[in-house]
């Protein structure tokens, strides 16, 4: 099997973000592999082991797509030491401030090319919180979707996956043939830490760095020029004023009910 | 006047809230046409329930393809809607279901998208607060049809009742929305208390509750709330992932948020920050969550729960 697995490199979850002319920040801050697409990677993982692995010179392997600016390489490689085997890194300056729509295009135009049976997504990236692009690339690509999975099941000789959906409204049980866009939830999996022999590894693996014009697509397309909704104005929301803390001494519940009694809550 | 297409919400066989928080929002930019996506033989009452929020008119599909195809086949008929009318704009309620719609018809379309709006103004401008709640932002979308996902409960719904025109159309799903097949389906159960993201008041316990939601039920119950749980509570197999508020469970904007047991990880911020009125108990007062309580109470939940459902059932008899 060949498989792709889509990861981003985002802001730390608990970086203070902000936005510069309409967009996120991304210099200031720490950044990170999106802890959602660790998932995805561990879940990719487990489908080879399950297959017999993905060992130099085996049947089954594993292809980071990333696109982001270049440091994006530095989640990359946390990624390789967890056992991808190679990736790829589309990065050029026209990007910056692209859209889900044009960064799904990007993204299926990398996978498109690549021969792949199906590639593996985390649900959402924890910085746009979008929960979008899997679906998209779906669409552009023409393939199956399966997304929000909380298992599956790959039968690599039938060419068939089979998911249970996990979302608010319930669990639905789905499967579809290769070629598959699957997208994983967070408790689907427990991921794995890099083992140092993984982090030497990485060192070695290939990261094939792309320009757009390498992935046949147009500047004006994407980035900000391209993108086809426009922030206006970013705030900062005043933080919420300091609250009452009570310590409870025997009487915690009554005081809460009055609060709520006051505030015309009952 | 422009034409606006929302899509109709139901839970099991019944309308959601949120269609009338859509209808509202779009009314307010041009003329509200409201779709309905239904098996066979089953629109007429479906379309029946849309009797308030200033909607025009009702354009009702019938097909067995949308519960055998979910998103990818109603993603298609919308998309065919979209591009034969191009109306101004389309609004979806923000859900796993919807937003991915969004995506897809917005590929199909070659529209711009906007998710998780909390407000849209008559000129189609989506308000977002973005960052875990730090950060105010104001968007339009550029191209094509205005493709927006508003969050549950953040509008509050015009209920003036409507009388809309009910009419039926028909489209052919295309084969390359048929490539994934539903071949079971379980709906998650309300157990007879409000769905957690339309409800005015959510109780969630954590960690903290030890396996024991005994006491956040029947303080939920007392005010008639919803019951959420943080990540560690589902997790640990104590609550239905379908309850889970936070980045990977539900957002909710309730007017009151009560926080039992839960530290208030930035996980769990996530999907409850924007709560008009948040109200903390947590034995440690070192807790994160009490920088975001408008009242807190430091304490043993097991003691102040019960204490306080006392309190509010003798309040309200
Ligand atoms: C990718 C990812 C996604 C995530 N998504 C989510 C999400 O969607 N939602 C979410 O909630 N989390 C999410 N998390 C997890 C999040 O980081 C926290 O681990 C989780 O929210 C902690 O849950 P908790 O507050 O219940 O538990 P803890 O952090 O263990 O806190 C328990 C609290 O209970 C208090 N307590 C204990 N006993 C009592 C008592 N008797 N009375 C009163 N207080 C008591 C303790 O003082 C403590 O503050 C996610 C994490 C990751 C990595
Ligand atoms: N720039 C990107 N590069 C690679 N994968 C991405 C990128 N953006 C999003 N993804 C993938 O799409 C998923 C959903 O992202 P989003 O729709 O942005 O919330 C993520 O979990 C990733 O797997």
């Amino acid at each position: 099997m060949k498989i792709a697995v889509c990861i981003k490199q985002v802001p730390d979850s608990w970086a203070e973000k902000k936005m510069i002319n309409g967009l996120l920040d991304r210099e200031g801050v720490d950044a990170v592999l999106n802890d959602l697409d660790e998932y995805a990677v561990e879940e990719a993982l487990r489908i080879v082991e399950a297959h017999g692995g993905n060992g130099e010179g085996g049947a089954n392997t594993i292809t980071l797509v990333s696109m982001g600016p270049e440091r994006t390489t530095e989640a990359v490689r946390k990624a390789l030491s967890m056992g991808a085997d190679d990736a790829i890194v589309v990065t050029d300056d026209a990007l910056a401030g692209s859209d889900a729509l044009a960064t799904s295009k990007v993204l299926a135009a990398v996978i498109a090319s690549g021969g792949f049976d199906f590639v593996v997504c985390g649900t959402e990236s924890t910085d746009a919180r979008m929960g979008v692009l899997p679906a998209m690339l779906a669409q552009r690509l023409g393939w199956a979707q399966l997304t929000f999975a909380g298992s599956v099941v790959v039968e690599p000789a039938a060419r068939n996956v089979t998911i249970a959906r996990v979302t608010d409204v319930g669990v639905e049980r789905m499967k579809a043939q290769f070629p598959v866009v699957i997208s994983v939830i967070e408790k689907i999996n427990e991921p794995r830490y890099p083992s140092f022999k993984g982090i030497m590894a990485a060192k070695k693996k290939t990261i094939d760095i792309r320009t757009l014009a390498a992935v046949g697509i147009d500047a004006a397309s994407v980035g900000v020029g391209g993108a086809w909704s426009v922030v206006n104005d970013s705030t900062p929301r005043p933080p919420r004023a300091a609250g009452i803390k009570v310590i409870d001494e025997g009487n915690g519940g009554e005081a809460l009910v009055n609060f709520l009694v006051e505030k015309k809550l009952i | 006047m422009s034409d606006i297409l929302i899509l109709a919400e139901f839970t099991g066989e019944k309308i959601a809230k949120t269609t009338a928080e859509l209808a509202t929002c779009g009314a307010r930019a041009g003329e509200v046409t409201v779709l309905v996506l239904a098996a066979p033989g089953k629109g007429n009452a479906l379309a029946a329930q849309i009797t308030t929020g200033l909607v025009t008119s009702v354009l009702v599909i019938e097909s067995e393809d949308f519960a055998r195809y979910s998103v990818a086949a109603a993603a298609d008929a919308i998309a065919q809607i979209v591009l034969e009318r191009r109306p101004a704009a389309l609004l979806i309620a923000s859900s796993a279901f919807g937003k991915e719609v969004a995506g897809r018809v917005g590929v199909a379309t070659e529209s711009g998208i906007i998710t998780d709006a909390v407000d849209v103004a008559a000129d189609l401008t989506a308000t977002q607060v973005v960052f875990g709640g730090s950060t105010t932002v104001h968007s339009r979308v550029s191209h094509g049809t205005a493709i927006i996902t508003v969050r549950p409960n953040s509008v509050t719904p015009d209920l003036a009742p409507s009388t809309p025109v009910i009419s039926h159309a028909s489209y052919v799903i295309s084969d390359s929305a048929k490539l994934a097949e539903v071949i079971s389906s379980e709906p998650s159960v309300q157990g007879g208390r409000p769905e957690l993201t339309e409800a005015q008041i959510v109780v969630s316990g954590g960690r903290g509750t030890n396996g024991d939601f005994g006491p956040v039920e029947a303080f939920a119950d007392s005010l008639g709330a919803a019951v959420g749980a943080s990540r560690a509570a589902t997790d640990a197999g104590w609550y239905l992932h379908s309850h889970q508020v936070g980045q990977t469970g539900k957002t909710v904007s309730p007017q009151l948020y009560v926080a039992c047991g839960i530290s208030g990880a930035i996980q769990h911020r996530a999907g409850m920050q924007t709560s008009k009125t948040i109200v903390v108990i947590n034995k440690d007062p070192d807790a994160p969550i009490f920088e975001i309580a408008d009242f807190g109470v430091v304490g043993d939940l097991f003691a102040v729960l019960p204490q306080a459902t006392e309190g509010v059932r003798a309040r309200k008899s």
